[in-house]
């Protein structure tokens, strides 16, 4: 793993603050008129040091494909700055901004939706490299089209297929030298192993790692479950309900968790060893995720938090640091400590 | 999760010699191998060449009246008075006028063709970039483009039809060839809607793709997106339509001329469309009890033609049907 011993004399290559993202609800035919809005990210804020690898992880719904469109200007921010070096992206249009989408990329997560069936192969990761005028001539094109296969593991010979003539991993490689056409610094990988069969998943996120030791990328990967996101992220941040509850390095978050949700969340997952599995305690939340349309007022997670109390139901809780860089928001953070769940990190017998 | 990341290739050079398969290239196979739509092309293909080669195939002028052989029969009608009766050189008898019809039913294909052609193109022209700009812009532009679609598409086709060619009858827009101008035109204002709502409908199902979004993420120009990607995934269902479309402009302008509101028959001998099937319907009705048979070729050819173009269409959806893929 690419870690920055000295990332905090670093300038962050990604510095998102306070970013927001509301849909509106509209009703009415002709005359429409805005009766809500779905709050699917709303306020979150976090830097990504250069070489590194930032998990973004929640349960779905919870708003992380949201935010890393936004960050890519897919989906516009209703407020909020993404600044990429020094630049705001959300202030970019036009020209500018699609001058800038050589540097920030994207892998997407179903990799059977995210290649146009009715290209090639060598169309598909050509023409990124025209329209930015990468390379000059067919030939160059071509050369680095099979340069770029190469790179995530295909046969070059596969320059004139069809996407349909390929296995999902296959695909995915695709897409991700789709993805490093442009010559990238930042990557958001949005699930990009959850559509895979669990024995490709890890060809594919191997893959991913040896293309950000090779190439010196910067990932923002998002993810459902924690387990992908250890296996690959320097740290990890946990969103509910269209906010970050916990920002921490990876290897902190899995062993000493502070927020009660983030622990719930590790205490869901099974151990592979029986016999602490049959002892395993979770903490079981009640209830679904509330509606991203009526968030629940103060912290968002108190009407499924085992030790909320009134205070959580009125006030939202502000992101503390609670040393080495572990960030939580919650206001029983003591109480929470308390919570002892055997999760895998925890587990005597854990591999 | 121990597997590296080795690099897939295949030890066998077997694998690689195979041919890449596009998906039009797929759906060009499942087409030839239903062999209902193989006999429509074949059709289809018959009548083309009919049009093209009328000159040479037709053994008469079609407008040239033999005053001596007015109302002669088939060839194989033998129980009939002398006046009717079969004569050599004109095989499937002759009309009221004493025009061969084998010759004019040869010619008659020319308008059948163009005038499944020419408004067919100029829908297309209409329908499919409005379809895409009302589906790709969203929005206002789509609320209004898609109220127009619907207005026009509201109003009875056969009335605006009769009612425009009425009214331009005497201008030369109306008379110009024989009045197919104005059949081409007026088809082409009532026939665009469906393939406008079709085209946005596709689109904006298409617009929610990941690979378009990675199109955005890539800073590909939105032109370049609507033509490499969105277009191209729209042309299958668009080639169905197209393929039930001609058929139905065929059968609408012999309607429309049948009823008078057409095309009008020609006696210039040099005319290179004198006559459709829609023409000969509406001669032979006319004559329905004195002479039967001018009625039952041009009917049967449609009916023929029709028939052909369904076969097609069916094996087109078929071998285009996406659920397949």
């Amino acid at each position: 793993m690419t870690v920055h011993q000295n990332g905090k004399d670093n300038q962050p290559i990604l510095r998102v603050h306070d970013l927001t993202v509301h849909f509106p609800v509209t009703s009415g035919i002709v005359f429409q008129r805005q009766v809500g809005s779905v709050k699917a990210v709303d306020g979150i804020s976090f830097d990504i040091q250069p070489g590194e690898t930032l998990g973004l992880v929640g349960e779905s719904g919870c708003g992380k494909s949201t935010a890393g469109r936004a960050i890519l200007q897919l989906q516009r921010a209703t407020s909020g700055q993404v600044y990429f070096g020094e630049t705001d992206l959300t202030r970019l249009r036009g020209g500018a901004l699609r001058a800038m989408r050589r540097q920030v990329q994207i892998v997407f997560q179903d990799p059977y939706a995210s290649l146009n069936p009715r290209m090639t192969v060598g169309s598909i990761i050509g023409e990124p490299i025209s329209v930015h005028n990468l390379r000059q001539g067919k030939v160059a094109i071509r050369h680095r089209i099979e340069e770029l296969l190469e790179l995530v593991g295909l046969n070059p010979y596969f320059i004139n297929r069809y996407p349909h003539e390929f296995s999902g991993g296959q695909r995915q490689r695709i897409g991700i030298a789709r993805a490093l056409a442009v010559e990238p610094q930042f990557v958001v990988c949005d699930e990009p192993v959850s559509a895979l069969d669990v024995s490709i998943q890890a060809q594919v996120l191997n893959l991913l790692q040896e293309l950000q030791k090779k190439l010196g990328l910067t990932y923002l990967f998002i993810a459902h479950g924690l387990a992908v996101v250890k296996h690959i992220s320097d740290r990890v941040a946990v969103m509910y309900l269209g906010k970050i509850v916990e920002l921490a390095p990876s290897r902190q978050l899995y062993k000493r968790p502070l927020h009660p949700y983030t622990k719930a969340l590790l205490s869901a997952a099974p151990l592979p060893n029986p016999r602490v599995e049959k002892k395993r305690q979770r903490i079981l939340l009640e209830g679904d995720v509330p509606s991203p349309l009526h968030p629940p007022s103060g912290c968002r997670f108190h009407t499924r938090c085992p030790i909320a109390t009134t205070r959580c139901t009125e006030e939202e809780p502000p992101m503390v640091d609670y040393g080495d860089r572990h960030q939580a928001a919650c206001w029983r953070i003591d109480e929470a400590i308390e919570l002892h769940p055997i999760t895998k990190a925890t587990a005597p017998f854990s591999p | 999760m121990a597997t590296s990341a080795q690099p897939i290739q295949s030890s066998s050079s077997t694998t690689f010699s195979r041919k890449p398969r596009s998906l039009w290239g797929d759906a060009w196979r499942r087409l030839i191998s239903n062999r209902a739509s193989v006999v429509g092309m074949f059709i289809v293909g018959t009548l083309i060449f009919t049009a093209i080669f009328a000159p040479l195939l037709a053994p008469h002028n079609p407008v040239i009246q033999e005053s001596g052989n007015s109302l002669r029969q088939p060839f194989w009608v033998t129980d009939t008075t002398s006046a009717t009766e079969p004569v050599p050189g004109h095989p499937l008898g002759t009309d009221g006028l004493g025009r061969d019809q084998l010759s004019r039913l040869i010619y008659a294909t020319r308008v059948s063709i163009i005038v499944g052609l020419i408004p067919t193109i100029i829908v297309l022209c209409i329908g499919v970039p409005i379809g895409l700009i009302a589906g790709y812009a969203g929005g206002r532009v789509d609320n209004l483009l898609m109220r127009v679609t619907d207005i026009v598409y509201a109003f009875p086709d056969l009335l605006f039809i009769i009612s425009i060619s009425v009214a331009f009858r005497e201008t030369w827009f109306g008379q110009a060839f024989n009045g197919l101008l104005l059949i081409f035109v007026a088809l082409a204002i009532v026939g665009w809607t469906g393939l406008a709502r079709l085209v946005r409908g596709q689109v904006l199902s298409l617009k929610e793709k990941e690979f378009i979004e990675a199109a955005r993420a890539l800073g590909i120009p939105t032109g370049q997106i609507i033509r490499n990607h969105i277009l191209p995934n729209t042309l299958a269902p668009v080639i169905v339509a197209i393929s039930f479309a001609i058929p139905g402009f065929i059968i609408a302008e012999a309607t429309l001329t049948f009823l008078g509101a057409g095309m009008r028959p020609s006696v210039d001998q040099a005319n290179p469309f004198p006559t459709s099937w829609g023409v000969m319907l509406q001669e032979g009705i006319s004559r329905l009890s004195s002479g039967p048979w001018i009625l039952l070729f041009p009917a049967s050819c449609i009916a023929i033609v029709m028939l052909a173009f369904t076969f097609i269409g069916d094996g087109l959806r078929d071998a285009l049907d996406p659920r397949d893929q």
